[in-house]
């Protein structure tokens, strides 16, 4: 009686979050696996089943694949960028963490990861700009000619990459510092007594010991850089009149086959790529984490 | 005890006294450098927000020269009132305010309610519906942002607070967070001696549960708001109309423009900065704490 009381008060209390979450969530999710099987054009009347005909087409499409190209080198350049910068400054941090200035250094790395993206990318696209910007004007002051950094097919990608790690290093940061209030001291007092010097220690025994973190910290870091969108729109938007090059990333064109050439199925298509993309990233961190607690 | 010590204690060697002190100079150093390389790295980290602040009060002709100045020479407050004017800036600030503050309140209220019933209720229907909610975590959101679109114009919500909400309302995380720390912090006992004494369930999770959640959610009220803040794809989206921008699409949108110059366009960033460094500041330790903890989800 007391259990069936106790259920009821369960079921009525979690209604309405799993309404609300039927609703923005599930929902959705379900409609845009159901809207990449099909012709889905906001303007024809008819929208027919057609199977797997917009995956097909998207293997061909040049728009997407050129942004496929584009998100996974950034993606990858940002952790590749990321993780090892993320490791070093976090061990040396948690190795002054009782100095007075221990704050001062996580707030300062942090800070880059919860500014809004839109001034923060703002003040790089001054930084990076051929004309006015510092970057320039120090590479010349050093005698190395002037790059267009946000025209240049190579250099704007590589613009965004710096972008998204100067954000996503703070987050990185944090979450390693965490990893390393979490090992064991003794064991590292035992490496001290046989006579291992600092980063020795961090080489043989922290990389090793991080491993499910860094695992973690790379696939967060990869799925975000993903998603990439804002740091792509605000760097190729122009600032008087000095427009920069659009770098194509898989949500811009998603959104532009949605909402500029109104083919909803065809963008639905896209998100599902993106979808499993993430879904196997994910994956391959669940593996290599259990290969591990089996060794 | 004291006196056998004394007996077994070892006079150091003056050798062995240098080498301690050497060592000891050594570790000194080592830190000194470490130090100076953190602070390097703190500071690049924070140029380009520096720039950008300095650049709001700079003059066009200040803001050419080189090397370029981080106090400005001679401070002016032109660019903010010409962005003033030009901009419904306070209106779009107040727009993501909205936005952020409501969002906030249904995370932590769904968040508070979904992470007691998972914690502590053990019925099978229930497992069966935490899973589902942990599975669709690591979806995407722009992965189903377009159903989720076409949602808000049949409800007629586009262009609204409401619309942006939509998106916003739950957060699969703080769920998961919040039922951890349920599992952790709040003992069984408690709870059924509060049954005992013939307390009803709502009254229970009101006065027991929540103020022991306090901290928990206080964290996660931080992440929830920062993530509604910074928003951009969604509210991209969704407010199309300069009057129901969010500060952020506001932003992009508006330096999109011809006539727009560098000074104003810091001038307007500076404007949405300042506030929320001093925030993030003001709440840090529940943000890291919050931001700690989701690294901690395996």
């Amino acid at each position: 009686m007391l259990k069936r009381k106790r259920f009821i008060f369960a079921i009525l209390a979690i209604l309405p979050t799993l309404a609300i979450f039927a609703y923005v969530r599930l929902y959705p999710i379900a409609d845009t696996l159901r809207l990449s099987l099909f012709k889905w054009d906001i303007l024809s009347k008819r929208k027919p089943f057609i199977g797997l005909a917009n995956f097909r087409e998207l293997m061909g499409d040049h728009l997407f694949l050129d942004a496929l190209v584009n998100t996974t080198i950034i993606a990858f350049g940002v952790l590749f960028l990321t993780i090892p910068m993320a490791l070093v400054i976090a061990a040396l941090i948690f190795h002054r963490t009782r100095s007075r200035m221990a704050g001062f250094y996580e707030t300062a790395v942090f800070i880059p990861h919860v500014v809004s993206l839109v001034p923060a990318a703002m003040a790089w696209k001054w930084i990076f700009d051929a004309r006015l910007g510092p970057l320039n004007a120090l590479l010349t002051f050093f005698g190395i000619p002037a790059q267009n950094w946000l025209f240049d097919p190579v250099l704007s990608v590589i613009c965004i990459i710096v972008l998204c790690s100067w954000q996503a290093l703070g987050y990185a940061v944090l979450i390693y510092i965490v990893g390393f209030k979490n090992l064991p001291v003794s064991l590292y007092e035992a490496a001290k007594l046989d006579g291992a010097s600092g980063p020795q220690s961090f080489w043989h025994l922290s990389i090793p010991m991080l491993k499910p973190i860094t695992l973690y910290v790379s696939v967060v870091t990869l799925v975000s850089g993903f998603n990439v969108y804002a740091q792509a729109f605000v760097l190729a938007s122009d600032a008087q009149g000095a427009p920069g090059r659009q770098v194509r990333v898989l949500v811009l064109d998603m959104l532009e086959n949605s909402f500029r050439n109104y083919r909803v199925g065809y963008a639905a298509s896209e998100a599902v790529v993106l979808l499993v993309i993430v879904l196997v990233l994910t994956l391959i961190q669940f593996s290599m984490l259990r290969e591990r607690s089996k060794a | 005890m004291t006196t056998d010590i004394a007996t077994i204690h070892v006079e150091p060697t003056p050798d062995e006294l240098a080498e301690g002190r050497r060592l000891r100079r050594r570790k000194r150093l080592t830190n000194l450098a470490i130090d100076a390389f953190l602070i390097v790295v703190s500071l690049l980290m924070l140029l380009p927000l520096v720039f950008l602040v300095a650049n709001a009060f700079k003059t066009p002709a200040e803001m050419l020269a080189w090397p370029p100045t981080i106090i400005p020479r001679d401070p002016t407050l032109e660019n903010f009132s010409a962005v003033l004017g030009e901009t419904p800036l306070l209106r779009w600030i107040g727009n993501s305010l909205a936005f952020a503050i409501l969002s906030t309140l249904a995370i932590v209220a769904t968040s508070a309610i979904a992470g007691y019933i998972f914690g502590k209720f053990r019925f099978g229907t229930l497992n069966v519906i935490f899973a589902l909610f942990l599975a669709t975590a690591i979806v995407p959101f722009e992965v189903y942002m377009i159903p989720l679109y076409f949602q808000a114009k049949s409800l007629g919500i586009l262009n609204s607070v409401w619309g942006l909400l939509l998106g916003y309302l739950v957060m699969s995380f703080g769920i998961f967070l919040i039922r951890q720390n349920v599992i952790h912090s709040i003992p069984d006992e408690l709870l059924e001696a509060a049954r005992i004494d013939g307390a009803g369930e709502f009254w229970i999770f009101l006065h027991i549960v929540l103020p022991l959640l306090r901290g928990a959610l206080g964290a996660l009220a931080v992440l929830a708001f920062f993530q509604a803040w910074t928003a951009f794809a969604w509210p991209m989206i969704v407010a199309t109309t300069r009057t129901s921008y969010t500060i952020e699409v506001g932003l992009a949108l508006f330096q999109t423009g011809f006539t727009v110059d560098l000074g104003r366009l810091s001038a307007a960033s500076a404007t949405v900065l300042i506030p929320s460094i001093l925030l993030f500041v003001i709440l840090r330790r529940n943000f890291v704490q919050g931001v700690a903890s989701t690294g901690l989800k395996e």
